[in-house]
This record gives structure tokens, C-alpha cells and sequence, in this order.
């Protein structure tokens, strides 16, 4: 049966699993303790809690738990990743380099740095969204700590060479970092044999609690130490004091137990409705994928439909499905998505894009469905649209001499 | 962000889409916007040249609900109206009319324009002279 509306934005939030919700339960009025009373029952318990969600996310990507820094969430991990390393490693240099896809947490960060006396490399993309190996090698310099590249990208599910990055990395003595929110609970993600020295991630991208998320740092070969951006009481081996949050960590590790656990049957089945819906959309004239099909998380499609706009597109739908667009419409400055730009889209393509983020709970219905609505709609707004006329006329959109705005 | 009503009701039922013959004289026709902003109109009047009455407008857009509904109300204030007339239709009128919110205000904007090159294309297809409008800010 057809469940209403349709949810395809689980990039940005995933719904809360009930088996997450379920574990949390006990932690907020029953078992309420602070983690770091440590005389008492009420503190021992709590202490217990986190202790087993930290065996529970550490398993998910291959860590130590003592390599687990909880945080508030991944923003919060970028910060103390790039910002902790800039400080703890002042004395042997202040180069960063990233890339101009990264993440706004990344980004900003760095133009942080910047501020501070800092030096930030941004490497660009090619065409299908990746990093070029060599040009991030020949960028690496006597003063580089630290390589920030993500994992997987938040707009077209792109994967970056990681475990290529950290060998390069590594063979200049610079540690690595990767923004892993996307990625984490996906796909295998493992710090060993992807060579991470410090990874960001968050709970409610893989179906935990909002406002939980944690901070791999590596522990071992090398021992990587970051500067506290929060003091206080010395909480997380002083690298990130406050109160945990036992009931939003436990949801956390629930939620990375589910993944590990249900990992191969949730990709089987959602890359298998994402290639559906694809194979699908992509049956209407002048619509592309944007960024490599190759290397891609199995549940994102980002797809530009020319000469429609996307904020116009989702209004057809969106009191039924739940997209997000590269268009930027609302924002002030009518800028589109700066990922889709770095990938060499024109900024009309990059304003025709929708991007599909399928879930655990996505059904087959909910795709056909999607499917239809979709595709009648861009149909109906291209009969409205002057440049779809002009497209379908011979006319060159690109020799028309439009209005500077 | 949520549309209003209006906005909505144009969205889902556009008003005169459609394209005029712009090889005939008594057709005006107005394109304004860019691709890279995400917003293109194409306006088109068809002027009654005994009357000097827009007995028929129809519009095109690329670009978002709000500038969709934007152009198919101006279609709608056009029809009936005298050329110059024609030239005191606002953009605040527009906005106020569909409710549109301050990040918006550019496709109302977007659609006076397309109303004043369309009539500019019209003037200067029958031997009048273009009226200079200053230059509206737009984004």
C-alpha cells in the first residue's frame, strides 16, 4: 500500500528507527544519571550506557571505543577535527588542504583557519565530483597537518578515493581527516583499512537522535591529538567537556548496532529502488545524473531536468514528496548549489536539480509513485517553460544575450 | 517556506500560457530574466490596433511557483487594458495581490519588466518610440 507523504530527503535528516527510540526510553526519567557521577548508582549506570554505545559505534567503523569522542553532531566533529589539529600541531605547520565540495562545516571551518594566519589549499573536482590524486599530492607541502576531504557527498552521493587520499597522506606524514555524515552506516566504512586518522559523523543521518554525533580520533599509529574547543569539566579525555547526553548516545549506538546489523539488506534493497528511479526519470528527454554513478552512496540520485526550474519542480509535489534542489531560490543571493558548480554544471542546470535521498523505510510504492508525479510535472512545466519552446526550436540559449541581474 | 493560496491556485491552474505570433505587428513581446538566475518570462501582448486594447496576453516561465504565479496574474491585469494603462501595473500590486513573501519580491519585479519590454516591443514594432524606465533592481 502507498504511504503518504513520501519521504526522499534522507540526506539531510532520517527518520528515528523505533527499535532507536525504544532503547532510548529508559534513559530520561528512569535511568537519568549524569555519566560522570561516579558515586553512585544513578552515575554508574549512565556510565554503563555510554561505555556499551561506544563498543557500539566504535564497532560500526572499525575503532577502538576509546577512539570515540561523542559531540553534538557532525558540525560540531568538523570543528573540533580542523580546528583541534590546527592547534595541537601549530608547531609543525599550518596548511590545510580540502576541497571545494566539502561540507559548509568544513568549509567555513577552514575560512576560519584562514582568519586566524592559517593557510587553506581548496582542490577542485572534475566532472564527476572526485578529487584528482595527483593535484592533492602535489599540494601537500613542509607546512601541511592535515588532508579534509569527505567521504561522501551530501548533494550527489559522490565517494571520494578515501583510502588513496590516506596513503598519499600518510606517505607525507599528514594526517587525515574525512567528513563521514553521509557515508557512516551506508556503506563499510573502516578507519583501518581506509587509513582515517579522524572522522566526523552523526547519529540522525543513520536513523538515531538528532543532536548526538561523534569524533573518531586515532589513537594508534599514529597518535593523533586534538585541542578542546569546549572546556569545562574534562569530559571525553578532555577533548570535548559537557554533560554527555546518555539517552541521544544510547539512540546513537542503537542506531549503529541497526546499520552494521541490517548494512547488506538496506543497500541491497535501496540501491536497487534508486537505479529504478533513476533508470526511470532518466527516460524524460535532457535529464542527467550529476556527479559519478561509479563511486556513489547506494541511496542518493541527483538529477538536473533542463529548462525547468527545481524549486518551481518540487512545488508540483511537495505536499506528497519530500525532495530538496540545487536551486537557490530563497536564499539572498540567488546563488545555486556551489557542489553542483564545482562539478562544471552551468548554473541553469544547476538550478533544474532535485536531489533524491532514498531510506530504511522508502517502499517500491512510494517509487512508482515518485516516478509518475515527477515526470508528469516536469512534462507540464516544460509545455509552460519559454526555454524548453526555445530548446525545442533550434534556438540557442546560450547566444541569447539575457539581462544582467 | 510555505506558498500562499493564491500562488498555488496559479501554480496548479496558470492563466494564458501559451505563445502569440511574434512576427505580427500588433504582438509584443517581452523575454527578460537569465537562466543562471533561475527565473526567465516571456510576456506577450496582442494589442487590438483599432482600440489600442490588449485584447490578449500570454506568458512563459521558467523559474519557481512564485514566479510562475506572478506572470500568469500579470496575463490576467493585461487583458482589457489600454497599452498605457497597461504601464501602471506594480510590482507591489503583484506582490500584495499573491502574497508574496520578501525573498520573492524579485519575480513581481521580474514580472513589471516583462510587462514594460513587451509594450517597449510593441511601441517599436509600430513606429513609437521606446519609453526609458529606470533601471529596475532586480537581485
Amino acid at each position: 500500500m502507498l504511504k503518504l507523504p513520501v519521504y526522499l530527503d534522507n540526506n539531510a535528516t532520517t527518520p528515528m528507527d523505533p527499535r532507536v527510540l525504544e532503547a532510548m526510553i529508559p534513559y530520561f526519567v528512569e535511568h537519568f544519571g549524569n555519566a560522570a557521577s561516579r558515586n553512585h548508582p544513578f552515575g554508574w549506570e549512565a556510565e554503563e550506557a555510554v561505555d556499551y554505545a561506544r563498543e557500539q559505534v566504535a564497532k560500526l567503523i572499525g575503532a577502538d571505543p576509546k577512539e570515540i569522542i561523542f559531540t553534538s553532531g557532525a558540525t560540531e566533529g568538523d570543528n573540533l577535527a580542523i580546528k583541534g589539529v590546527y592547534e595541537m600541531y601549530a608547531s609543525k605547520g599550518n596548511h590545510v588542504i580540502t576541497a571545494t565540495t566539502e561540507h559548509k562545516a568544513v568549509l567555513d571551518t577552514c575560512k576560519h583557519i584562514e582568519k586566524s594566519g592559517g593557510e587553506v589549499t581548496y582542490l577542485q573536482v572534475n566532472s564527476e565530483g572526485l578529487v584528482d590524486l595527483k593535484e592533492l599530492e602535489a599540494a601537500i607541502k613542509p607546512t601541511t597537518i592535515l588532508v579534509a576531504i569527505m567521504y561522501g557527498n551530501n548533494e550527489t552521493g559522490v565517494i571520494q578515493p578515501v583510502k588513496e587520499i590516506s596513503t598519499i597522506a600518510k606517505k607525507h606524514g599528514v594526517l587525515f581527516f574525512t567528513d563521514g555524515t553521509q557515508a557512516v552506516g551506508k556503506v563499510p566504512v573502516d578507519v583501518n583499512k581506509d587509513g582515517i586518522d579522524l572522522m566526523a559523523f552523526s547519529a540522525h543521518k543513520m536513523y538515531g537522535p538528532k543532536g548526538v554525533g561523534a569524533l573518531y580520533v586515532r589513537r594508534k599509529n599514529p597518535r593523533v591529538k586534538v585541542t578542546a574547543q569546549i572546556d569545562g569539566g574534562g569530559h571525553e579525555r578532555a577533548m570535548r567537556s559537557g554533560t554527555l547526553n546518555v539517552p541521544g548516545i544510547v539512540g546513537f549506538g542503537k542506531a549503529c548496532e541497526l546499520c552494521m546489523q541490517d548494512m547488506e539488506s538496506d543497500t541491497l534493497r535501496i540501491q536497487t529502488m534508486r537505479d529504478k528511479l533513476e533508470r526511470e526519470l532518466l527516460k524524460l528527454e535532457e535529464a542527467y545524473v550529476n556527479g559519478s554513478t561509479q563511486h556513489r552512496l547506494p541511496h542518493v540520485s541527483n538529477i538536473s531536468f533542463k529548462y525547468v526550474e527545481g524549486e518551481g519542480l518540487m512545488m508540483g509535489f511537495n505536499k506528497n514528496i519530500a525532495v530538496s534542489s540545487g536551486s537557490a531560490c530563497t536564499s539572498a543571493s540567488l546563488e545555486p548549489s556551489y557542489v553542483l558548480k564545482a562539478l562544471g554544471l552551468g548554473d541553469d542546470l544547476a538550478h533544474s536539480s532535485l536531489r533524491f535521498g532514498l531510506g530504511r523505510f522508502t517502499t517500491d510504492e512510494q517509487i512508482d509513485y515518485t516516478i509518475d508525479k515527477v515526470s508528469t510535472t516536469v512534462l507540464k512545466l516544460r509545455e509552460m517553460s519559454p526555454l524548453w519552446e526555445m530548446y525545442k526550436e533550434g534556438v540557442d540559449i546560450n547566444a541569447i544575450e539575457w539581462a544582467a541581474h | 517556506m510555505a506558498y500562499s493560496d493564491k500562488v498555488i491556485d496559479h501554480y496548479q491552474n496558470p492563466k494564458n500560457v501559451g505563445t502569440l505570433d511574434k512576427s505580427q505587428k500588433n504582438v509584443g513581446t517581452g523575454l527578460v530574466g537569465a537562466p543562471e538566475c533561475g527565473d526567465v518570462m516571456r510576456l506577450q501582448i496582442e494589442v487590438d490596433e483599432a482600440t489600442g486594447m490588449i485584447k490578449d496576453a500570454k506568458f512563459k516561465t521558467f523559474g519557481c511557483g512564485s514566479a510562475i504565479a506572478s506572470s500568469s496574474l500579470a496575463t490576467e491585469w493585461l487583458k482589457g487594458k489600454s497599452i498605457d494603462e497597461a504601464l501602471t501595473i506594480d510590482n507591489m500590486d503583484i506582490v500584495e495581490e499573491l502574497n508574496l513573501p520578501p525573498v520573492k519580491i524579485h519575480c513581481s519585479v521580474l514580472a513589471e519588466d516583462a510587462i514594460k519590454s513587451a509594450i517597449n516591443d510593441y511601441r517599436v514594432k509600430n513606429g513609437m518610440e521606446q519609453i526609458k524606465f529606470e533601471e529596475s533592481v532586480v537581485h
